[in-house]
């Protein structure tokens, strides 16, 4: 029987009257680590967007658990989302950051929610940084309290944007091991959009790959099954790019 | 001083012509060599062929190199045959990578728009911007309504903070404004007044219009100019570092979350500040009145009270209250429609201040004739 989390039937996206993609259909599987891959300007990002409900898009469905990807009756979210800058709020502390949801979703008392949050910032490999503000965390640290943010309130499944993105080598494979972590010790679904090809090699079990001229999925699979074994020249001509970036 | 580059036009049959390249070429020395390159060229017609003989070039840089693919280009478009020739592999390297060896293409001509094309795309710009406007509003009518049943899903911890920022730091700059207010036009009332011995009226002028109109009018701009734009800024900087977006996903919608409090903390601070801006007009006028029409303080306090009512009063209070809804409403719909990056909130915070401006005229105006109108 399938386990299907995430399904997506020919979802066709844009903006303006620009088509990204036009009939995209792909399944995510509870438990694991998903890349929705691509070069620059080809849905990547919008797509997420559709997926998380922040755009509508154009003609399709997309079902998260069985349902439309909005929040639940309550307004209680489903899931939790990272952005590629971690746009956490920049006027408060990083502890009001991660606390935000939990305030808003549960009746929990204040200094029950400051442990939840420490819990959470431990997780994260960020302990005593509470009262910090987002300006004065690295990148890195930055997208590290946007996922404890995400996982304040205990949810099954994390999108992520270009995670990444703008990070030095050092941050970036830290920030991998933590999402290698967190799946597996917790059993969280990751969907993760990225171009970032050696970071997806490391962590995703799953992937599609989109492409701009087409505007279709030009390949799905092992990540690193398609890099060795796809004959098709968009997909080998995607990872040799990449691959000639990250090997020496 | 020499320049490091030599360049001569060699005629090498009778339509076949060369412009010998040589030395060292760089963007250093790019005024001079661009003059010499177009003085030799301008002779080149179409059917004739100019190459370019780059072998006695040591050296070329990537600015020289873009000049000379330049000048190819155009006179191939002019019909006049060129290429590059006899570089050196160096050469050729930099000759390659600045496509000096590709073909050409051809040159599309851009049409200007019509004007019909302009007017369509201006309608369609501005139509945009009425559904964004109805959209703000009908989220923001549903979100009062939702606040309504549950006024603890506001977002109320942000009240205090936005009405200290809107409010009591406008107070210094709301009261000299207004206190020079009253004191220019009470100056220009004066000589008026005092042709006719009506001195006293100066007080009846200066109440009336500080409270029915200057008061709340001056104090709104102002608002406008402080807290209006920076709730643009502010919300338009969110929406540009997707904060907005994360908000949303996180179930805290940006009509309750940021925008509500901010216009209920305009709405509580405006009205307080058009009554200190009353205050500060009526003293403007006291001391031309003391000073320059021989009034006494008490008599001009006196005249005051008797001449203005407590509807003039009221009726600045209920324009300040609808001012206040311009100001923190266009101001935060202009911050949600930014796109873009810093130009795009620069765009939208120009864009609010001029709309609000402009609404805050128009509603100033309605008011005054429907408050004329119904007698008041």
């Amino acid at each position: 029987m399938s386990t299907a989390l995430v399904r997506v039937a020919h979802l066709a996206i844009g903006f303006g009257e620009t088509v990204l993609q036009e009939d995209a259909t792909f399944e995510v599987e509870q438990g694991t680590i998903f890349a929705i891959l691509g070069p620059s300007g080809c849905g990547k990002s919008t797509l997420l967007r559709c997926l998380v409900g922040l755009d509508e898009p154009r003609s399709g469905t997309v079902a998260i658990g069985g349902v439309e990807p909005g929040p639940t009756r309550s307004g209680r979210p489903r899931f939790g989302v990272t952005f590629q800058s971690g746009a956490l709020l920049g006027s408060l502390t990083v502890e009001e950051n991660v606390a935000l949801p939990l305030q808003e979703w549960t009746d929990l008392p204040l200094d029950a929610i400051g442990g939840i949050v420490a819990a959470k910032l431990r997780l994260v490999g960020l302990q005593r940084t509470e009262e910090q503000m987002p300006a004065e965390l690295s990148g890195g640290m930055r997208k590290r309290v946007a996922i404890a943010r995400a996982m304040a309130l205990e949810p099954d499944l994390l999108f992520l944007d270009e995670p990444s993105a703008g990070l030095d080598p050092v941050s970036a494979a830290e920030l991998d091991e933590l999402i290698l972590e967190l799946n597996r010790e917790l059993g969280l679904t990751f969907v993760v959009v990225t171009h970032d090809l050696e970071s997806i090699f490391k962590i995703a079990g799953s992937c599609i790959m989109l492409d701009r001229a087409t505007r279709s999925i030009v390949a799905r699979g092992d990540p690193r099954l398609l890099r060795d074994t796809s004959q098709d020249p968009r997909v080998r001509a995607f990872f040799h790019r990449a691959r000639q970036e990250v090997t020496p | 001083m020499t320049p490091s580059f030599t360049i001569q036009r060699i005629e090498t049959g009778a339509d076949r012509g060369e412009l010998r390249l040589g030395g060292s070429l760089t963007l250093a020395e790019a005024g001079p060599l661009w003059e010499e390159l177009r003085r030799l060229e301008s002779s080149a017609a179409r059917g004739q062929s100019l190459d370019f003989e780059l072998s006695a070039v040591e050296r070329i840089d990537g600015g020289a190199m873009a000049l000379l693919a330049c000048l190819r280009a155009e006179l191939q478009r002019r019909g006049v045959r060129s290429e590059f020739v006899a570089a050196g592999e160096r050469v050729q390297r930099v000759v390659h990578l600045y496509g000096g060896d590709a073909r050409v293409a051809r040159l599309r001509s851009r049409r200007p728009l019509g004007t019909f094309d302009q007017l369509g795309r201006a309608t369609l710009a501005v139509l945009r911007e009425v559904q964004l406007a109805l959209a703000f509003l009908g989220q923001m009518t549903a979100s009062g309504v939702a606040l309504l049943r549950s006024p603890r899903s506001a977002n109320w911890r942000e009240l205090p903070a936005t009405m200290e920022r809107s409010g009591a730091d406008a107070v210094p700059i709301v009261v000299l404004i207004n206190f020079l207010v009253g004191l220019a036009m009470a100056f220009q009332a004066s000589a008026q007044f005092r042709r006719y011995g009506a001195n006293i009226y100066v007080a009846d002028l200066i109440g009336i219009s500080v409270s029915r109109e200057l008061g709340p009018l001056m104090t709104a701009i102002v608002l406008c100019g402080r807290s209006g734009a920076a709730f643009t800024a502010e919300l338009g900087f969110m929406r540009v570092n997707e904060e907005i977006d994360a908000l949303r996903t996180m179930g805290l919608g940006p009509m309750r979350y940021l925008v509500l409090p901010r216009t209920l903390a305009l709405v509580l601070v405006l009205p307080l500040l058009v009554l200190l801006a009353d205050v500060a007009g009526v003293l403007g006028g006291l001391v031309v009145g003391v000073w320059n029409l021989d009034l006494t303080p008490r008599g001009y306090l006196n005249e005051t009270i008797r001449a203005v009512s407590v509807w003039d009063v009221a009726s600045g209070l209920v324009k300040s209250v609808v001012f206040a809804l311009a100001i923190a409403l266009i101001g935060c719909q202009q911050g949600l429609a930014t796109t873009g990056g810093a130009e795009g909130v620069g765009r939208r915070t120009t864009a609010a201040v001029v709309t609000t401006l402009f609404t805050l005229i128009l509603a100033d105006a309605a008011l005054t004739a429907l408050f004329r109108l119904g007698g008041m």
